[in-house]
């Protein structure tokens, strides 16, 4: 089990699920993989198929044509898969939570299992974020 | 028997190309985030994917498409791409298969891995996937004619000799081709050869990932793609290798020799990360006139200049 994890831990590869976000977030999430932050360093790789991936980012607010299509990115994802909600919106709805085509934060529609709050959060967060993850796994 | 078997499991075989294959997928990465002023992935980076894809996740099989082809697919290009390596490797490194016509078994192995990508596409029955199928299928019939015009201008070179072997023995005793001008326009011709069958980003329009997402590895995941990967990473060491057996001297195994063949090998690779990290993908109507007119016209300028001795 060991080897197997340490491997799994080293090779993130992340698929990026936007969803009816103000694009903050998203702006953000490719900073991650810019020279100055560079996640390539950890093995960290966004990939483009959800077959791939190891870790689903999803931001913004999930609204009711989201939920249908995040439960079936979440249904074709090969497991161990993890989640992790970011930004307000994703967390706990933020700025949309009132709105009326609102379907719920994330975390009611599939299990996540980092939230990395922030409006939008900081690359240096969203870093942050993961390390905590792989280092609770 | 029990040779063969060595040959194929251990040393050029299996282990030995799979191993180096992924150090120099390493110092492609390496040199492309050198090139983005990044710092790059660690050294054991290739083996973390490969066993984390083989060992931790699952394999998800379509709900439409054959699964059987979908998952024999990869073993097939695993096979052939070892098997290539093999037939390439055992005349470099001074091992006489005494096979007379290797060349041209070499030529056929070395597209064995993307026809079995297109099978495999094909066989997921995503339409993506099948866009992906469609693009690497029109790739491998404009590269393969050029490919198959090198290695007549190699065999015209050395004197009517179809085997690897004697065409490296030949440049050891006499002058690399490299060192002439149509062994220059070879490799020039070569290297873009080279470029398309590894698909790399001039010419990754079966595998575009922003485009058709990954085009015919869409549906691959876990142990199946773990493969696909170990693919890859042999047939970024043996086709470097065959250019360097046809056009570069071969390796030779004594003493400094030894570090030149390394330097030959990172040198090729590094052209071809280069070429990589300083062109934006192309259309697969341009890549196809690419090779079939213009690759094709230098090549064939290459095999008038050699039957006229230069
Ligand atoms: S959390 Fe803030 S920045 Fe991110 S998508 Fe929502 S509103 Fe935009």
């Amino acid at each position: 089990m060991g080897f197997k994890n340490f491997c799994f831990k080293k090779s993130l590869w992340v698929f990026h699920f936007g969803g009816a976000s103000c694009n903050n977030c998203d702006i953000e999430i490719l900073d991650c993989l810019t020279p100055k932050h560079d996640l390539e360093r950890f093995g960290i790789l966004l990939v483009g198929s959800i077959r791939h991936a190891d870790v689903l980012l999803v931001n913004g607010s999930i609204n009711m044509k989201d939920k249908n299509r995040l439960l079936e990115i979440y249904n074709q994802a090969p497991r161990p898969i993890l989640v992790v909600a970011i930004g307000a919106c994703g967390c706990t709805g933020g700025l949309f939570a009132d709105s009326i085509t609102f379907a719920g934060p994330v975390d009611k529609i599939i299990p996540v299992d980092a939230y990395i709050p922030g409006c939008p959060p900081k690359p240096e967060a969203i870093i942050g974020g993961i390390v905590k993850l792989v280092n609770k796994k | 028997m029990a040779v063969n078997l060595f040959y194929f499991f251990v040393f050029p075989g299996l282990l030995f190309v799979a191993v180096t294959g992924a150090f120099l997928s390493w110092f492609d990465r390496k040199i492309s985030a050198r090139v983005q002023f990044r710092k790059g992935p660690p050294l054991l980076q290739p083996f973390y994917d490969f066993f984390k894809l083989l060992l931790v996740k699952e394999t998800i099989l379509p709900k439409q498409g054959s699964p059987m082809m979908f998952l024999m697919a990869p073993v097939f290009a695993v096979f052939g791409a070892v098997m290539a390596g093999v037939f390439i490797l055992l005349p470099l490194f001074n091992i006489t298969t005494g096979f007379k016509g290797d060349l041209l078994v070499i030529f056929y192995l070395l597209t064995i891995p993307s026809f079995s990508y297109i099978m495999g596409a094909l066989a997921s029955g995503n339409p993506l996937a099948a866009v992906g199928g469609s693009r690497e299928m029109k790739l491998i019939l404009s590269y393969e004619f050029t490919f198959l015009l090198v290695i007549a201008g190699i065999i015209m070179k050395c004197g009517q000799h179809f085997d690897l072997y004697t065409i490296i023995q030949t440049q050891q005793s006499g002058t690399p081709f490299i060192g002439s001008i149509s062994g220059v326009l070879l490799f020039i011709v070569g290297i873009f050869c080279i470029q398309a069958k590894l698909a790399m980003v001039p010419f990754d329009m079966p595998e575009a990932e922003a485009e058709i997402t990954e085009g015919i590895f869409i549906e691959y995941s876990g142990p199946a793609y773990g493969l696909i990967k170990l693919t890859k990473y042999i047939m970024l060491f043996i086709l470097p290798a065959f250019l360097i057996a046809l056009l570069m001297n071969g390796f030779r195994l004594n003493g400094i020799n030894i570090l030149w063949a390394v330097l030959k090998v990172l040198l090729v690779v590094l052209l071809i990360t280069l070429i990589r990290n300083t062109n934006p993908r192309i259309k697969i109507k341009q890549a196809m006139s690419f090779f079939v007119i213009w690759m094709n016209l230098l090549a064939v300028f290459a095999l008038v200049l050699i039957a006229f001795g230069y």
